[in-house]
């Protein structure tokens, strides 16, 4: 299965026709992904990329069937685009885009709450890579090719860091199920608990790599979860140990601001909730792989 | 973004906070006219610098005469402020707010901010006022009393209400303190600002409500629509390495240390500055030159680190993606033609043709160390700063 896409899934790009867009439109589609359309207001009816370009997403979806989304449109008009994505039935919807403003995200989350759980969509990011299913689909701007296809969920707030995970994993011969990247911003649209939910239920993953980052109370929310819930493995490690207090590290949402949100705080509390810590980034590979094998 | 207590002051007095009467000055006798203008017989004198806590550094200055207004003003313009929120160097002290003196019954506390649980905004506000919000919840959390504000209805009057009841303020003043209260929260709401403190919000002796001391933070991501409150900004501020990494789209955080780093995304940013720590150095910077790690950017980056006296070494670290390391290292090459660097250099590429990244490097006769690892990087980074 994978969690939120699949080689099934039909993906539409917002912001089509735009450089980024384009870009990564051509990217995903020398993945595999299946890419049959996308949006651009005004340019509806023509071609891009040999695909159809729409108007509304509402459009693209009654033609296409679309239902996976990615967005490449400014931070200014983001919040919008995505929640016309939700309106029109998308079901994941990655957002790429840096820069949306924290009101604009919790405008967007209060919006989603019109929907029942089934008809609700997810909205990874703001602010990440994206997410891949490793030769299955990728909707995001990450590197393919450094994933190894297997059995192991990551989910990481950094993109870069989580690149760092999937290779230090190839190297070690152990593959991803899926790579969520949640984004590096204060308010995002899924947290590190509701993909780890996500993973606990998906009969293709054995464990999950959880990589956080100072700032932020997700990735302790997930701990307790995965106290509480979870029966598959949770290895996790966090960064900005070295991080001063008060400052935004790049990540708008990474800033130490009250108590349980610095790395040595969060590492205490997850230890606590029986997830496996990897103690630096250059071993994040294997302590994954020591954590699979005792439970093999 | 931060701004000033006297524009702060500004905003909150629009939307309909009372405010002590002054003014801004720039020089002695500017404030000298500036307390009589204000009149009364007491005056506060008040550094207008990027911190809190600036009392306890002789930045708050209580003056009884316009002379005496002036002596402090002299005193304190062109000064730089210490203060345990501004690191050793301090900041300076360009302009100066002259204030009438309150007569002061109570000093409260209240704040808001984004609470990311539940992500809404906190009204978050204490009986204990003149302590900082740390101190409050630390000594006096019992006094601390919360309301959650959904977003897409805004701040009600019951909830601003139930607020100042729970302050113990007295009946007469309760309308007044709501509004006050409402009046932060539609400041917070309608400017795109993160953080709003009014500490303290005192009542005074003649039953007025006033915000006596006050900081906002505004979102950086929502200045595209924000261009009144992006002309606050004050550069003297700021960091001058950090206003240069901003102004070229780098992010950037100078640090103690003296191992300078570039590195592309800002979770292997922070990673990389902690395998620094645990190979027993320390980083001299948080850089980030996004995800893209264009060679423009390196060359930026490089321009950055070498303005920074502290480094000893500095540790260049890319994983490329999309981005193939055979182009970051020949943006690496380029960058270093033009820009001589006088210690030691250690990279680590990792990621798509990291092979013909490093051999791009190696044949460029550039004077570096490769490492292959971010231990092994970082390993390398501190011997050489030991050799």
């Amino acid at each position: 299965m994978a969690v939120l896409i699949n080689q099934n899934s039909k993906i539409i790009i917002q912001g089509f026709t735009g450089k980024m867009g384009t870009f990564h439109a051509e990217e995903m589609i020398k993945y595999g992904s299946n890419v049959v359309g996308g949006v651009t207001p005004g340019k509806g009816g023509q071609k891009h990329l040999d695909r159809p370009v729409f108007n509304t997403v509402k459009d693209a979806v009654m033609d296409t069937g679309a239902n996976a989304s990615v967005l490449f449109v400014p931070p200014a008009f983001a919040a919008d685009s995505a929640m016309e994505a939700a309106d029109a039935g998308i079901k994941t919807c990655v957002a790429i885009v840096d820069g949306i403003p924290s009101h604009d995200m919790i405008r967007i989350k209060r919006y989603m709450r019109r929907y029942t759980k089934t008809d609700k969509m997810t909205l990874v990011g703001p602010n990440c890579a994206g997410i891949i299913s490793p030769g299955k689909s990728m909707l995001g701007i990450m590197p393919g090719h450094i994933y190894k296809e297997g059995r192991v969920g990551i989910i990481s707030r950094s993109g870069t860091l989580g690149y760092e995970a999937a290779q230090q994993l190839k190297n070690l011969n152990i593959g991803v199920s899926t790579s969520v990247g949640i984004g590096g911003d204060p308010i995002n649209g899924s947290s590190f608990r509701d993909v780890i939910e996500k993973f606990e239920t998906d009969d293709e993953t054995d464990g999950i790599l959880m990589i956080g980052e100072i700032g932020g109370p997700q990735e302790v929310a997930a701990g307790e979860f995965a106290k509480e819930n979870m029966k598959k493995p949770v290895i996790a490690y966090i960064a900005g140990l070295t991080a001063p207090k008060g400052r935004v590290m790049g990540h708008a949402g990474a800033i130490v601001s009250a108590y349980g949100e610095s790395a040595i705080e969060k590492v205490e509390i997850l230890k606590e909730c029986g997830i496996s810590i990897s103690k630096n980034p250059s071993v994040m590979g294997e302590t994954v792989k020591t954590v699979l094998e005792k439970i093999k | 973004m931060d701004i000033h207590e006297y524009q702060a002051k500004k905003i909150l007095s629009n939307f309909g906070v009372t405010i002590p009467r002054g003014g801004i000055v720039y020089s002695p006798e500017n404030a000298e006219n500036k307390a009589r203008e204000i009149g009364g017989s007491k005056w506060v004198v008040k550094a207008q610098i990027h911190s809190g806590a600036r009392g306890k550094a002789g930045g708050i200055i209580l003056c009884n005469s316009p002379l005496e207004v002036a002596q402090a003003t002299d005193k304190l313009l062109g000064k730089k402020l210490v203060t345990n929120q501004t690191g050793p160097l301090g900041k300076i002290v360009n302009k100066i707010y002259i204030e009438e003196a309150t007569d002061i019954e109570r000093e409260l506390y209240l704040g808001l901010v984004f609470d990311r649980s539940s992500e809404s905004i906190m009204v978050v506000a204490s009986t204990e006022g003149g302590m900082s919000v740390e101190e409050i919840s630390k000594e006096k959390p019992e006094t601390i009393i919360r309301s959650k504000i959904e977003v897409a209805v805004g701040m009600q009057n019951f909830q601003a209400r139930e607020l100042a009841f729970g302050l113990g303020i007295e009946p007469d003043l309760i309308r007044r303190a709501s509004d006050t209260i409402i009046g932060c929260y539609k400041a917070f709401s309608e400017l795109d600002a993160t953080m709003v403190e009014v500490n303290p919000l005192v009542i005074s002796k003649q039953k007025q409500i006033l915000a006596l001391d006050c900081k906002m933070s505004f979102d950086n991501n929502a200045m595209f629509r924000r261009s009144q409150v992006s002309e606050l900004r004050d550069k003297t501020q700021e960091d001058p390495k950090e206003i240069y990494a901003s102004d070229r789209g780098l992010n950037y955080v100078s640090l103690d240390g003296n191992i300078g780093n570039i590195i592309n995304g800002a979770g292997l940013a922070m990673a990389s500055m902690d395998m620094i720590k645990l190979a027993g150095g320390s980083p001299a910077n948080f850089l980030d030159v996004g995800g893209g790690a264009t060679p423009e950017k390196i060359v930026k980056a490089f321009k950055l680190i070498t303005m920074d006296e502290k480094v000893k070494v500095i540790l260049v670290n890319i994983f490329a993606g999309i981005n193939r390391c055979d182009w970051v290292a020949e943006g690496i090459v380029q960058a270093l033609q033009k820009i001589e660097i006088k210690v030691p250099l250690v990279i680590r590429l990792a990621g798509t043709n990291v092979e013909k990244g490093n051999k791009i490097l190696k044949e460029s006769k550039l004077k570096y160390i490769e490492a292959n690892t971010l231990e092994d990087a970082a390993n390398k980074a501190v011997k050489a700063l030991k050799n």
